[in-house]
């Protein structure tokens, strides 16, 4: 079972993206759970949504105590929340960042998610739309394939910038 | 179909599909999106229902009441402090022997103000009168909708019917969900006591003591008929469909020597827990109770038990472990766990099994003597 742990800001698209990830994998013939950590959740506050994806049914509802992968939507939620908490060694990190960024014993990868929205001009009541790039950069990782990203990304919007995003982000992964 | 889909929606979508002709509702906290999507189906005329949006959650059971008596199909959701306020009238619903389904979002009672998964709400509806089964997975959380309304129609029940799905951890977790095509699966409710105006009669009248125990014997005779109701139901669900439903849901409890029984989502993620147990040579199994009413005979003979209580009686003890404990004659070990969303694993559930003390009770986060 592969775990992956969204970290993001209220309104960003945390769920969104986990949920869009979710149809990606049930696209690629997996089975997939998302959900978000509900708490006292407003618009700005730092969330946290998990995706699991397996070969086979999942039965697990706790929370994910050791992911996989961390994805970081917004890097200033990690002034406040210890993003690497439990990762597993060697652990992959994704983060939205146009700068290259390290963290010890893990695997990093940045790709700027805010320019490619704003270059897109995908932004929604101010704010850069971030669940469907990260899509591109999650099926470049090798966590669900292209095609089945850009399906599910078509099933839930019509605007075809969504996945225009999805590719540059894609493309722009740093290795 | 598959797609991704939450429990709300798939609860949703399945009322879609059963098509009452009256949905009722309070859409105010600890509501859910269930109601909200109906709404959306309703106003795009996916749905041709008389939606009543009432003034709160006694308003919606006495709204689908009305509506029920007069022989239609009738559906609403609540969930917590909701259904408490409906009390009054769940008991009159089944009462008046009024086949209303509902869907019940497992949520915790306050104070304090907790939205988070709990039992305690519908296992206080418990001596009402209505059938009430337990969900563990979204695709359940549909097919168990459709099946309610067969089972709640069905003329040797005619009893309301409650679907409880966990707060949070099934309501607004996102899983594959197949869609079917229910054709006649579910026959035209032919309610034989409608009202008709053409035939005036009178119903909940006084009835005085001559009479009103054998009111309460109906539905009590109709609770025990329910049963072969619910088994013929499932299995012409397994047989259309191809998804099989029992009373619980047992996993490997053929040759274990101690069985975790537990409701909702815990009883799913239990089976993780019995798979870790078996690898240390503990011979255990898990049996996640699926219809709490009518309460399914057990076969646990010669094993050991171990409860899990997502819901207190207070001054009493774990209210699944009283009726286990009542029906089998065991002692078991009483595990107290999940209260109000209270995070619990599958190492957590292990852990229950391996430390057992048969007889006692244990808190959860509270005792510290496993």
């Amino acid at each position: 079972m592969f775990e992956i742990r969204i970290h993001s800001r209220g309104g960003q698209g945390g769920v969104t993206a986990a949920r869009l990830l979710a149809m990606a994998a049930l696209y690629d013939g997996k089975y997939a759970t998302a959900c978000p950590f509900y708490g006292a959740e407003r618009r700005g506050a730092p969330v946290v949504s998990f995706v699991r994806i397996d070969e086979c049914p999942i039965k697990v509802y706790s929370q994910i105590r050791n992911p996989d992968l961390v994805v970081v939507l917004d890097a200033s939620v990690m002034d406040v929340v210890d993003v690497l908490n439990g990762l597993k060694k060697g652990g992959n990190v994704l983060i939205n960042s146009a700068h290259k960024q390290e963290f010890a014993g893990f695997v990093t990868r940045n790709v700027d998610l805010t320019g490619i929205a704003l270059r897109e001009n995908l932004v929604v009541a101010g704010s850069p739309i971030l669940n469907t790039p990260v899509l591109g950069a999650l099926a470049k990782m090798g966590i669900c394939s292209a095609d089945s990203v850009k399906k599910a990304i078509r099933e839930m919007f019509s605007d075809e910038r969504n996945v225009k995003a999805a590719e540059a982000a894609y493309k722009e992964l740093s290795s | 179909m598959k797609k991704i889909a939450t429990g709300n929606k798939a609860v949703a979508e399945a009322v879609k599909q059963a098509k009452p002709s009256v949905v009722a509702a309070y859409p105010i906290t600890p509501q859910t999106e269930i109601v909200e999507t109906i709404a959306d189906y309703v106003t795009s005329g996916q749905l041709a229902s008389r939606y009543i949006p009432v003034e709160s959650e006694h308003s919606a059971m006495a709204a689908c009441i009305g509506a029920s008596v007069t022989g239609v199909r009738t559906f609403t959701a609540t969930s917590s402090h909701g259904l408490l306020y409906m009390h009054e009238m769940t008991n009159w619903a089944a009462g008046a022997r009024l086949p209303v389904v509902m869907a019940n979002v497992n949520r915790s009672l306050g104070p304090g103000w907790n939205i988070w998964a709990e039992h305690t709400d519908a296992l206080q509806e418990r001596d009402t009168g209505w059938l009430q089964v337990y969900v563990a997975t979204v695709q359940e959380a549909y097919d168990a909708t459709l099946m309610a309304f067969v089972i709640a129609e069905h003329n040797d029940v005619l009893l309301p019917v409650m679907v409880n799905l966990d707060g949070f951890s099934l309501s607004h977790i996102m899983q594959p969900l197949d869609t079917v095509e229910p054709g006649d699966f579910i026959p035209p409710i032919h309610l034989p006591h409608a009202i008709d105006p053409k035939n005036p009669t009178s119903y909940g009248g006084l009835t005085g003591p001559n009479d009103h125990f054998r009111f309460r014997w109906d539905i009590e005779r109709s609770m025990r008929d329910s049963v072969n109701v619910i088994e013929a139901t499932q299995k012409e669900f397994a047989k259309r469909f191809g998804r099989s439903y029992g009373f619980t849901d047992d996993y490997r409890c053929e040759d274990a020597e101690v069985v975790l029984i537990a409701m909702g989502t815990f009883g799913k993620e239990a089976e993780v827990a019995i798979d870790i147990l078996r690898k240390e040579g503990i011979k255990a199994g898990s049996m996640r109770l699926r219809w709490f009413r009518p309460f399914p005979k057990l076969d646990l003979a010669g094993k050991e038990v171990v409860v899990l209580d997502r819901d207190y009686s207070f001054g009493s003890g774990g209210i699944l472990a009283h009726e286990i404990r009542a029906q089998t004659k065991k002692d078991v070990y009483s595990v107290i766990a999940g209260i109000g969303g209270q995070e619990v694993t599958y190492d957590d559930l292990a852990d229950f099994v391996r430390k057992r003390r048969m007889g006692t009770e244990f808190w959860f986060g509270v005792n510290t003597n496993v």
